[in-house]
């Protein structure tokens, strides 16, 4: 029972893994071929478009599908990581990658019945595949037992609201890079000059991204708060201090902050546009930044990596 | 706004050296091994502008959050006074012109027959009609009527604002709450070995650390005796090989004596510390005390202590120092490994295989000499300086290290007298931490998180309706304005329009 969950899981992963390959793949196509469908006509009004349900293209809609298919297995992944540990499967650097592409995904699934975001989906693939790929080859452990200091039901509540507020924060990222693109090229087209990214101008306009990219970042923003919050009363009851300066609780704070002055940066004025997105990706960075190298590299009280 | 930007991303740039340097109030033992690695760079780094041991307490850290705070209050307090009187004013005048306002839509109500009076009097009634709904749901309103152009001019949200404000000003109540409670609390380590009692009295604690305004006259002097420890570990017969001897639970099982002079059997587990007097007793470490009595040539006990050695790794492989300065010939010192369940490496080396106490075995190295400590300069009970003392027994002297099973005796080397193994107990390090102000600093940290849903989603806007009396009928104008980021505006005129036709 023990290792035939486990190889279950494993199995679930790598078809989940392909899938998101051929995913990635239909997304990628579709791209390329709406470069093709901009008439000239609409180069000139530069993606004008709000984001309205259209069916979009054939490979547009395989590749969704295919990405809503991955999700299934890398739940089926997930979920049986967690039964064969016998616990919440993400108390090491393997299982919160798992889990947090898993939000994810998920995320990224949830808030496209709201506005079509599906043009992200060859960044949404391309990025848990890689994460996925990296944490099976790099960081993978054998189940092991809770240790004591992990073994407390604000676990739970700590990750998941930080494995959320990573959800949207990855969305936001998303979309800040497309919004960067975006206004490239409407800058290019008003200055009438070429511009190779034909497909921006089926995607909407670069102040309609910069509204997305903001909402989806204040919900992250409220989610990380409440993960500060958590893992400081967590902090109390574990170490006996809420808040003491551990590498990881520094990162975390820096992570609030730069969110906390992009926030502000949308109502500073001369700072909307490019400089609210860029800082919107200096802070996506510090997320990633915050996962991989300081779990990995620094020391310090949340040496919860299982490496 | 620019400034508190700029101030932020400040912030944000100045708290990471604190996680590339060792930071004494996190980890000092990092900060000593950091002056050992690099004694010049060390200076340098440590001294006054630099202080990149001390980071959060730095002058540098402490400017930027302190300007920032202060642009905080210059920037709050004229909002609130701006607010306050929001709060108390009527929506402002509908603009004469809405056609470039959100959501702008035209409903026309024509009767050829009607007169400019009777229309007149329709646009009155379609504009209290809209006003009644908007009540409802919740704008404050205000109606204008000029030459037979009807207006009401709405507003709602007003709780957006509220909440940023009370956001910002909930962040500097966390700042104080943590400064004052910074500044009362207090931190004292213990060592207890099992069957040992703790006091909370200050020159009981092996460590103890206070905050500014601290009074130590005012510590509650309960005391707590550790009665037994319970450890589960991953055993072999659990079938899972990878986390063999990895621990699953720690339990102290310990006697509360309280100040009243109650006694009370409580147990203490690592994520749940026991909470009495406004303090909070934490499970921070466990391990062995071997139990040693050392006797002289003529069979005096010259030493009978337990004495906790430092676990290495999670087998509980411990390192630990017995220094004996009195009663001997000469000063002695010890230095030993304890291994729960012994087991030999290819080297020869000894290690242990499992945490619990299955094969128990005490090695140590014997020095005789100067232990140091007579020169008033403070050591570490933890490490032996053996600078001026000569090896005895163990590997670098290629003479067998002195091996003890629980209850064995043998010989010191060279004649010295005897050791015993009498007993391993456990030990365990209580910490002890008692912040008053860390309550407040959740409350105003969970008021800032409220301030923050309430600002970041209530949608705060404007709505205005006119009715313009025509010749042959009406013309009524809906639109709205957001302040700030809203999503939902265009469907909220949409439905209002709806509504409202519905009464019309
Ligand atoms: C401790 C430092 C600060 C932090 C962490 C912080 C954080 C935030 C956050 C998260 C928001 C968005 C949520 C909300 O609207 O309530 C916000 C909004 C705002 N903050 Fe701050 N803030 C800080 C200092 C300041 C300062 C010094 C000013 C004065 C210039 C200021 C002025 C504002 C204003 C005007 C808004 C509203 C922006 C809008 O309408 O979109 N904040 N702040």
């Amino acid at each position: 029972m023990f290792t035939s969950v486990e190889e279950f899981s494993m199995l679930a992963l790598y078809s989940a893994m392909f899938i998101y390959a051929l995913a990635f793949i239909f997304h990628a196509v579709d791209l390329a071929n709406r470069s093709g469908q901009v008439k000239p006509v609409e180069q000139a009004s530069a993606g004008k478009r709000p984001v309205t349900r259209e069916r979009g293209s054939r490979a547009l809609r395989i590749g969704f599908s295919l990405t809503i298919l991955a999700f299934v297995f890398h739940l089926a992944a997930t979920v049986g990581r967690g039964v064969s540990a016998g616990r919440v499967p993400w108390s090491n650097m393997y299982e919160f990658a798992l889990t947090a592409t898993l939000a994810i995904v998920f995320i990224y699934l949830i808030v496209n019945i709201w506005a079509d975001l599906r043009f992200l989906g060859v960044l949404i693939t391309g990025l848990v595949l890689l994460f996925l790929g990296v944490a099976r080859v790099n960081y993978y452990v054998a189940v092991v037992p809770l240790p004591p200091a992990l073994d407390s039901y604000w676990l739970v509540l700590h990750i998941i609201v930080a494995v959320l507020a990573t959800g949207f924060f990855t969305l936001s990222f998303g979309l800040s890079v497309v919004q960067l693109m975006q206004s490239r090229r409407q800058r290019r087209l008003a200055e009438n000059l070429p511009s190779k990214t034909g497909f921006l101008g089926t995607l909407p306009s670069a102040d309609r991204l910069e509204n997305l990219a903001y909402r989806l970042a204040i919900v992250g923003f409220v989610f990380w708060t409440f993960t500060l919050i958590a893992g400081s009363i967590w902090a109390e009851h574990a170490w006996g201090r809420y808040w003491g300066w551990d590498t990881k609780e520094v990162w975390t704070f820096v992570i609030w902050v730069l969110y906390a002055g992009y926030i502000h940066a949308r109502a500073t004025r001369g700072w909307r546009g490019t400089r609210s997105s860029w800082l919107a990706i200096i802070a996506y960075s510090a997320v990633i930044f915050n996962f991989s190298i300081v779990n990995v590299f620094f020391k310090g009280l949340h040496a919860y990596s299982g490496l | 706004m620019k400034v508190a930007l700029l101030l932020l991303l400040l912030l944000a740039v100045a708290a990471i050296p604190g996680s590339l340097f060792p930071q004494r109030a996190a980890d000092p033992n990092g900060v000593s091994q950091y002056e050992a690695d690099h004694p010049e760079l060390f200076k340098v780094l440590d001294a006054f502008p630099l202080q990149l041991f001390d980071v959060y307490s730095s002058v540098w850290f402490s400017a930027i959050y302190i300007l920032l705070f202060i642009s905080l209050i210059g920037c709050v307090l004229p909002r609130i006074a701006q607010h306050w009187r929001a709060l108390r004013a009527l929506p402002p005048k509908t603009p004469a012109r809405l056609e470039r306002m959100a959501g702008f839509t035209v409903n026309e109500l024509s009767n050829p027959k009607a007169s400019k009076a009777d229309a007149s009097e329709v646009a009155e009634r379609v504009v209290a009609s809209a006003e009644t709904i908007l009540k409802r749901s919740r704008f404050r309103t205000t109606t204008f009527s000029n030459a037979g152009t009807y207006s009401v001019s709405a507003e709602r949200g007003y709780l957006r604002e509220t909440g940023n404000l009370v956001f910002h000003v909930a962040l500097l109540g966390v700042l104080v709450a943590v400064g004052i409670g910074g500044g009362f609390s207090y931190q004292g380590q213990k060592v207890v070995v099992d069957g040992e009692s703790m006091v909370n009295a200050k020159i009981d604690y092996d460590s103890f650390k206070s905050g500014r305004f601290f009074d130590d006259s005012t510590l509650p002097a309960f005391g707590v005796r550790f009665d037994s420890f319970d450890a589960e570990y991953v055993s072999p017969d659990d079938g899972n090989i990878a986390a063999l001897g990895k621990a699953t639970d720690y339990t102290a099982n310990v006697t509360l004596f309280g100040t009243d002079g109650s006694e009370s059997q409580q147990t203490i587990k690592v994520n749940h510390p026991l909470r009495t007097e406004g303090a909070q007793v934490y499970l921070l470490a466990n391990g062995y005390a071997p139990k040693l009595t050392i006797r002289n040539p003529e069979g005096e006990v010259v030493y009978d202590e337990a004495v906790a050695f430092v676990p290495q790794d999670k087998n509980l492989t411990s390192l630990g120092v017995i220094k004996v300065p009195y009663g001997l010939g000469e000063q002695l010192g010890l230095r030993g490994f304890f291994y729960p369940t012994k087991a030999e490496l290819e080297s020869g080396a000894y290690t242990s295989n499992y945490p619990e106490l299955e094969n128990p075995l005490l090695t140590l190295d014997v020095f005789v000499g100067d232990l140091g400590i007579n020169n008033g300069v403070p050591v570490s009970a933890f490490a032996l300086d053996t600078t001026n003392m000569r090896q005895l027994t163990g590997r670098a002297i290629d003479v067998e290290s002195l091996e003890l099973k629980p209850g064995q005796t043998v010989e010191l080397p060279e004649g010295l007298g005897t050791i015993t193994l009498d007993s391993v107990p456990t030990f365990i390090t209580l910490d002890v931490h008692h912040n008053p102000a860390q309550v407040w600093v959740l409350v105003f940290a969970l008021l800032a998180t409220a301030g923050l849903l309430t600002s970041l989603f209530v949608p705060r806007r404007r709505m205005w309706v006119k009715a313009i009396a025509q010749d042959g009928g009406v013309r009524i104008e809906y639109a709205a304005l957001a302040r700030g980021d809203d999503p939902t505006l265009q469907r909220a005129v949409e439905e209002f329009v709806e509504k409202h036709r519905a009464t019309l």
